[in-house]
């Protein structure tokens, strides 16, 4: 384990001085009013510059991201963030501009705006796009928002219910409630589809709309996606459309033309922006003509060939942002689709899809698959054989794969399935690095086979081994107790 | 699984004591063994009114966060404070340790709830 900073605390090790001041001195506590004045210096570490830096380069290399290796995180799409669109973020037209500019003087950056907003439009089969949300979870919460707001305006106020499948993203059902809305399950039928009987008796005129993932999470395509549109639509309900897994389908089919209303997108997953530690994210949405005075308000338009922001539309629910959107991460999701063009698209989305297939086939040997057919970007696999055989979970092979220098894959998910292990390895990942992660993935099998208390004790090698959890959550130490 | 014959059960896992015009609620050995290590229990305000179908509690284990739903309209008499400090409880032995004792308002609510035979052949059909 590292020390914290605090525990590098050696006083006197900080060489810096402060010039004496070249002003006449101000007695602070004459000038600020003593509720505003802190009663206590603040603690911080007496550390020297070299030592200070090493602190942070040390914690530097403790990190893992797709920069260090394999990070096959399912409906994460974890896909490499080309430098390229760092230099685009970067260039002073886009990073020494101020949002209280007026528009004529940003005309390239509206440009951009504008553009995107065509290109997403276009991309998904949407007729208007707002960039403004912050992240998915916040693109979600907009474009559930728009329904509720297309259902008021028609004064269509009985339709308090959302619907969500049971293999849905948990943001889905977490969305449908923080908006006010009740959520009703759908279920999954045996081949992991939407069981369009459930959902046709679960209709009804307080269904406001389903919420679906498609390809859904275990990374199967919705093949009965029109007949669910045409038992929502005949109700009076809107389709919305979480883009989690757009990767395994851009360029190739849109959520449009399958027949959903609304269409949240993460450009941080399926366009290539970085991805995690705070990102930040972007989460744009996408509607049909239908709903597209619901949204929120900026949009950027086009006048006489000027760019400029439209604010006259009265239906709008409002910002849901300050300003417009993260727009450095617009800026890089931007690069990404120009540089790719439309036939790169699509290419990534079938590499994608080749890729996840490969390891489906390849793990067979040692995994069980629950669903074990032509799956899209991702598929699901369990330690169903590995946990009756040799008591040796789920958790214990993801513990076990940071041995083996990998970031496991997402597992317990989608909850539907027991044991799961999510893979998504993403169109980026090599055909070596694929066989690296299965050769890993096969030694372990053997280890829980042979010898599953190495499994169960994993990680025996990562910086910090197996946590207790149960106690670092009952008796969780937060805060470092200071010893100044 | 435990599945004791004194009580009555509820599609969310839970179980209810019938005590004259009161009710004890907790949570099964089936859930207990689903959610695994219980970290935190979240307990309903003394007084509180709930309706059926109520979130009247919050179980937190090392997998998952949980709400504990009330299947009876009625007020809260009674919480069980133990659970704050110990919610390991929870796990060692469900069917001692109640969440909550509510005071009925309507006693045929208790008809909708599942028979111990009942209850069994529903978990069955969720494994």
């Amino acid at each position: 384990m590292s020390k914290l900073i605090f525990e590098k605390n050696h006083k006197g090790s900080n060489s810096f001085t402060i010039p004496p001041a070249d002003i006449p001195e101000v007695d602070i506590a004459a000038t600020i009013p003593p509720s505003f004045l802190r009663e206590a210096a603040p603690h911080l570490p007496d550390i020297s510059e070299v030592e200070a830096v090493r602190h942070f380069v040390d914690l530097s290399h403790k990190a893992y991201g797709v920069d260090n290796g394999f990070y096959p995180l399912g409906s994460c799409t974890m896909k490499y963030s080309p430098k390229i669109n760092e230099w685009a973020a970067r260039l002073p037209g886009f990073s020494n501009i101020h949002p209280y500019q007026p528009a004529q003087t940003v005309q390239g950056a509206m440009e951009l705006l504008y553009n995107m907003q065509n290109l997403l439009a276009e991309i998904t089969g949407m007729d208007a796009v707002t960039l403004q949300p912050a992240a998915g979870a916040h693109g979600e919460m907009t474009g559930v928002m728009v329904i509720k707001a297309y259902h008021q305006h028609r004064n269509d106020h009985h339709r308090t219910k959302m619907m969500v499948p049971d293999s849905a993203h948990g943001t889905n059902p977490a969305t449908a409630n923080v908006v006010g809305f009740d959520v009703i399950e759908v279920k999954s039928n045996s081949r992991g589809l939407v069981d369009l009987e459930d959902l046709k008796s679960k209709m009804s005129p307080e269904i406001a709309g389903l919420m679906l993932t498609n390809p859904n999470t275990l990374g199967l395509f919705e093949e009965e996606i029109q007949d669910i549109a045409a038992v929502i639509h005949e109700a009076g309900g809107l389709l919305y459309y979480d883009g989690a897994n757009l990767n395994a389908i851009m360029g190739i089919s849109r959520p449009g033309d399958m027949g959903f209303d609304v269409v949240h997108l993460n450009l941080h997953k399926t366009f290539s922006t970085p991805h995690g530690g705070g990102g930040p994210g972007s989460g744009p949405v996408g509607v049909k003509s239908h709903l597209a005075d619901y949204l929120p308000v900026p949009l950027v338009v086009k006048e006489n060939d000027k760019y400029v922001f439209d604010y006259n539309r009265p239906q709008s629910i409002g910002k849901v942002k300050n300003f417009y959107g993260n727009f450095g991460v617009i800026v890089k999701a931007y690069t990404y689709i120009l540089a790719l063009g439309a036939e790169g698209i699509k290419d990534a989305a079938q590499q994608a899809v080749l890729n996840a297939n490969y390891l489906r086939q390849q793990l067979k040997k040692d995994y069980h698959i629950p669903f074990d057919r032509l799956c899209k970007h991702e598929f699901v696999a369990t330690a169903k054989t590995q946990m009756d055989e040799n008591g040796v979970t789920t958790l214990d092979i993801a513990k076990r794969l940071t041995d083996y220098g990998f970031h496991p894959p997402t597992v317990y998910f989608p909850l539907i399935v027991k044991e799961a292990l999510m893979i998504e390895p993403t169109e980026t990942e090599t055909k070596e690095r694929l066989d690296d992660f299965l050769q890993a993935m096969s030694a372990i099998a053997e280890e829980a086979r042979n010898h599953p208390e190495i499994v169960t004790a994993a990680p025996n090698n990562a910086v910090i081994t197996r946590v207790d959890e149960v106690t670092a959550a009952r008796n969780p130490i937060v805060k470092w107790e200071d010893n100044f | 699984m435990n599945i004791p014959k004194n009580l009555l059960y509820t599609s969310e896992h839970e179980w209810i004591r019938v005590d004259g015009d009161q009710v004890y609620l907790g949570i099964t050995d089936f859930a207990q063994h689903h959610l695994g290590d219980i970290v935190f229990v979240e307990l309903p305000e003394l007084d509180t009114e709930v309706v059926s179908g109520d979130s009247i509690a919050v179980v937190e284990s090392v997998k998952a966060v949980s709400s504990v739903y009330s299947p009876v309209s009625g007020t809260v008499v009674e919480n069980n404070e133990e659970l704050e400090d110990s919610p390991e409880l929870l796990n060692e032995d469900p069917y001692t340790n109640h969440i909550a004792v509510i005071n009925i308002d309507n006693p045929d609510q208790l008809e909708d709830l599942m028979s111990p035979a009942a209850y069994e052949a529903f978990c069955a059909e969720q494994e």
